[in-house]
Parts: structure tokens; sequence; C-alpha cells
């Protein structure tokens, strides 16, 4: 239960905005609830949509607006990397087809041993330091075939 | 610190935004202070008056920065004084392809993107402040926290800000992946806990904003010029920069050139060409082709335009936008057809589904587009998405829609050959280095004869 687990958290975010207008707190509350479940669950859902008082429909159209927010189980790791038009200008789209060759999966998909997925994303905002991903939201920047594998290898160590 | 952003790239005396080339870690409180920094902040709560600042913000002629253009501190002026509480509401969802000068200004200057959305604060008497920040703005968000955890532990946010009797609360929001939250009324809404789509205007944010509040509603670029401008004046301000564009500006420069990177200068002073110069010019001195001044949503310029000077003004009149200055560089070795592809690709994306024009235009454009770069296009199609621009260009309901349009447009315009060589070159499914793209888009069935998704 995210409000036993997760109070002083959800408490802090809630302070952020006016008292009867909680339904601000939709947003911080799915990235806690993200958190704790993994992906925004059914039940991540219920319970985020009674922290602030409205249909769990509401928190649910939410979700699946939001690219950040993940209707389904996703790896350990969330490796999001840029292949819009200025890091594709730097050699994105092959870097990308490196590591779906080294990952052994396609961009969207998650390793079976549910530690990787692999997305590509539109800009993020870093595009002078392309080839560009993010782990986990954590910026990987001027990434090489190289670095990618020592990235791989580190996070599968930990 | 983990995930510092930004490259050094020095390119006037003493910065007015990129503060953070000049002064090493002046993302600290302290380093800030010793350098000018909440002077600004101290000077407007001790001896000026709300409406003061706004005039010096004003006269400034700061405009703003987020695309629009719109002059910061006339914006200021349409808060009616006598309805409270009112928001000032931050943009810092930088979701333009090519852009990423505020998550520099975030990361490297945090202090004066704070006492920036303070000063706006004290000008509008607003209390509360949210800044909006992209959801992959998590890194960078939490450089800002901290940075508003020292100005609220140095007595500069708060209750009775220096005793003055004001109080100002300043909070994060994180959006979570939605280009369309850029757009200031869908920020909004998205900050309301909706979905993150445009709103009818009018009513417009500074009458019925956030709650249905007065607000103002600026981008980090902007709002981190205030504090210079209120310390030193607009006179001083206007020491750079053009009559109707004053000041200097960030421009991001990417795609082929070999110095990628933010680049400060004054506006109206350099044109295009010494801008690519100064990125360390094109990979292999190649040929420029084409360029993008505000990323996707500009209409390209070809390269006989390369002489145009940056300030809003200048990139009209040439037939573009200088919008967030977002300058995308595309050489010879770029195919215009795939690069157009690309941009339309992220403008389907990013669609927010309301408007009929902008949803179902940028799905069938994209659907030609994928069917030309596979190789089974026909000149039909060229007309085609021609028409389709057309057909929603002037009727979607907010710009987005209008800015997906411009890919299309501009090239077909300037590179209307290309797209005809293209289709002769690839007929019969010729690919060209394409094949894992279309792929791993699900454009094409894989070597596993299975189309992997959309």
């Amino acid at each position: 239960m995210l409000r036993e687990k997760r109070a002083a958290d959800i408490a802090q975010v809630l302070a952020k905005y006016p008292p009867e207008r909680k339904r601000s707190a939709v947003m911080p509350l799915l990235y806690i609830a993200q958190e704790e479940y993994g992906y925004c669950s059914d039940e991540a859902i219920r319970e985020v949509a009674e922290i602030i008082g409205c249909d769990p429909t509401e928190v649910k159209s939410i979700v699946g607006f939001y690219t950040m927010f993940y209707e389904q189980p996703v790896g350990r790791y969330v490796i999001d990397v840029c292949d819009d038009l200025p890091c594709a200008l730097r050699g994105a789209d092959k870097f990308v087809t490196y590591c779906e060759k080294r990952l052994g999966i396609r961009a969207g998909q998650t390793t079976p041993d549910g530690k990787f997925t692999l997305n590509t994303v539109m800009c993020i905002a870093a595009c002078d330091r392309a080839p560009v991903a993010q782990v986990n939201r954590e910026y990987r920047y001027e990434l090489t075939e190289e670095s990618f594998d020592r990235m791989l290898d580190e996070l599968s160590q930990s | 610190m983990s995930g510092f952003y930004g490259t050094k790239n020095k390119t006037m005396e003493r910065h007015v935004l990129l503060r953070d080339v000049d002064v090493p870690n002046i993302r600290e409180y302290d380093v800030y202070v010793a350098n000018d920094g909440y002077a600004a902040w101290k000077k407007a709560l001790t001896t000026m008056k709300p409406d003061e600042v706004i005039n010096v913000v004003k006269d400034s002629g700061l405009r703003g920065r987020g695309g629009a253009g719109f002059p910061a501190g006339v914006k200021w002026s349409f808060i009616p004084k006598d309805i409270f509480p009112k928001y000032v509401v931050v943009n810092g969802d930088e979701s333009e392809a090519g852009t990423f000068k505020d998550h520099q200004i975030i990361d490297g200057n945090p202090h004066q993107l704070i006492e920036g959305v303070a000063l706006c604060a004290y000008a509008v008497q607003a209390n509360t402040s949210y800044i909006y920040l992209r959801g992959e703005f998590y890194e960078p968000a939490k450089t800002l926290q901290r940075a508003i955890d020292e100005a609220y532990a140095h007595g500069m946010l708060g209750k009775n800000v220096l005793g003055s009797g004001f109080d100002l609360d300043i909070h994060i929001h994180l959006g979570a992946g939605a280009y369309i939250c850029g757009e200031e009324t869908a920020l909004l809404s998205s900050l309301e806990g909706q979905l993150g789509q445009p709103r009818l205007r009018p009513p417009f944010p500074a009458v019925q904003g956030l709650y249905a509040k007065p607000t103002v509603i600026n981008n980090v670029e902007t709002l981190a010029n205030v504090p210079p401008i209120v310390l030193h004046g607009a006179q001083w301000y206007r020491q750079y920069g053009t009559e109707k564009s004053p000041g200097t500006k960030i421009f991001c420069v990417s795609g082929r050139v070999n110095k990628p990177g933010n680049y400060e200068l004054p506006l109206g002073k350099y044109t295009i060409r010494e801008l690519i110069e100064m990125a360390g010019g094109t990979m292999d001195g190649r040929p420029v082709k084409g360029v993008l001044p505000a990323g996707s949503s500009a209409p390209i310029l070809p390269a006989n335009l390369l002489d145009t000077k940056l300030d809003y003004e200048s990139v009209q009149a040439a037939g573009s936008i200088l919008g967030s200055a977002s300058f995308v560089i595309l050489d010879d070795t770029v195919d215009i057809v795939w690069a157009a592809r690309k941009m339309v690709r992220f403008f389907k994306h990013e669609s927010c589904g309301k408007c009929t024009p902008c949803r179902e235009g940028t799905y069938w454009a994209l659907k030609l587009y994928d069917k030309i770069l596979s190789g089974h296009g026909t000149l039909a199609d060229v007309d085609m998405i021609g028409e389709v621009a057309g057909q929603m260009a002037g009727k979607c309901f907010c710009l987005l829609g209008e800015f997906a349009t411009s890919p299309m447009q501009s090239t077909l315009k300037h590179f209307r050959a290309e797209y005809e060589a293209f289709i002769a070159n690839h007929q019969g499914g010729k690919m060209n280095g394409y094949t894992d793209e279309l792929i791993r888009e699900g454009v094409l069935a894989g070597p596993e004869g299975v189309i992997t998704r959309h």
C-alpha cells in the first residue's frame, strides 16, 4: 500500500498544491507508484485515484497519455535512446541497431531475464551530445558501441 | 554532483545567461551570491515597487524566449491587480527537437532562474510559482530543487522574504513525456492533473490560467534574463541585440557540425553562416544543404539563405522562424526525404489527439513518407503530402498541428527535386540503408517475418 509505505513522500507532494486541487498531484503520485510497483498497475492506479479523490479511469487516462508512465511491466533498467532528427544526424539510428543486436531484442521490448527494456524516444534535450540515452531517467551522453557495452556490463553486475 | 550538463563555448566576454561558462560552480548559492547573485532580488524588494519591475522589463524589450517572442513585460502587465491568488508558471518543458538551452541553464546556473522567477512573482504579486520541467529532466530537477532549498535556507524564498512582507513559494512539477505540454495552455492542463491538451483562448492565462486564476507563463530562458535586467537596467540590456530584438539569446546548434552546443550571442549581430563557423563548421567541411532555425517546427532554410541575420525579424523575412533558436544543421549527405519523415514522425507521435486535422493529418502524412522511404512511393504521393499539409494548415487547434506542416511544406518548396529523385532511385522497394529503421518502427516486416510494433 502506497499510503503506508510512502506516506512522507505523498504528503510532501500533496503539500505543493492547494488542498482543493489534489488532482494536480496525479503525475508526481504516479511516479511514486511506478517506483513501488515497477509500472502503473491497476492496483497502483486505484491507490492514486483514492489519494486524489477521483475515478481510477481518469488516472488511467493520464497513464495512457504520457509516455513515461508504463502500462506494462518493464525491465529493471529502462534504456531510452533518442533517435530523433538531431541525434540521428549524428549516428543514432546505427547506434540503436547496435543496441538491439547487443541486447537481442527490438526497441520496445524487454530482455527475457527482465533486466533491460530498450526504447527509442523523441528528442530528450541533449542533442549536442548525441548519441544520447537515459537509463532510468539518468542521462548517458556521447554513447559509443564500446561505452554501451561497458554500461551494460556495469548494470548487469549491479 | 552527477548529470551536470553544458558545453563551455565562450562566445562573449561576459555571458548574460550562460554564466556557468565564465564562473565555475555558479550553480552553488555562495558562488552565485559572490557574483551579483540575488542582488537584483534585494534591489527589487527593498527599493522598487512591483510596477517598476514590470516597467524595467518592458523597457528592456525582452521577448519571450520559448518561441513566440512576445514581449515579457507586456505579458506581465496584463495580469489583473485585484484578483488573488495569482501564479507564475515556468515553462521548462523544452521538448522541441534540437533544443537544449534550458537544460544548461537549469543545470549550470539554476539560481539565476530562481531569481528571475522571484522577480516575476514580485512584479505581478504572485505568491506561488510552479516550475514545470519535462519528465526527462529528472536529474536537472534535482539540481534545481537543491538550489531552491538553498534559496529558502538563506531567506530568499519563503515567508516575508528579506523582511519585505512578500511571501513566495516555488515548486517543481515534473511532466512525463509529452511535447504538447510546452504549449502553455496544455501545460496548465497538465499541471492541473488533466490530459496535456491545449485549451481554447480566450480566456488567456493572464486572466484565467492555472486554477482559473491570473497566471504568467514564461520560458526558463526568458526568466533567466530578468535578474541582470533589473540589476543593471533596461539601457544596459539594450547594448545587446537590435532595436526590435534586444538582448542576448542562446543558440542551440546540433546536427552535422563539429562542435554542437549552446552559443550565447547578441541578437542580430551574426549570421547563420557565422553561427555554423562558431560551431566548428560542418563535419568534413561538407556543404550545408539546409538549416532548421527552430528545430522541427521551423520551415527549412536552404543554403542560399545562410547570410540571414540571427534575430526574430530577419529569420522571419527569410521565410522561417527563430522560435527557440535551435539550429539543426543538415549537410549534403542528408537525405531530405528521410529528414522530413523524421520530423513528421515526431509530430505524429506528439500530437495530443484533440483536434482532427493534426491527429489524422500527421498519421496519414507519416504513412505517405513510410511508403516513399520504403521504396514504394509515386509522384502522386508527393503531391498528396502537400495536400495533407495544406488541409492541416490554418485548421489545427494549436500550433503543434501548424508546426507539423512546416517540414512537409518547406521541404517540398525547396527540395521537391529530391523527392522526385528519391522515388526514381528507390523503385521496387530499394531502400538504401533505411531498412533497420523501418523494421524497428514496424513499417516493414523484420527477418522474423512479423511487424514488431507500431
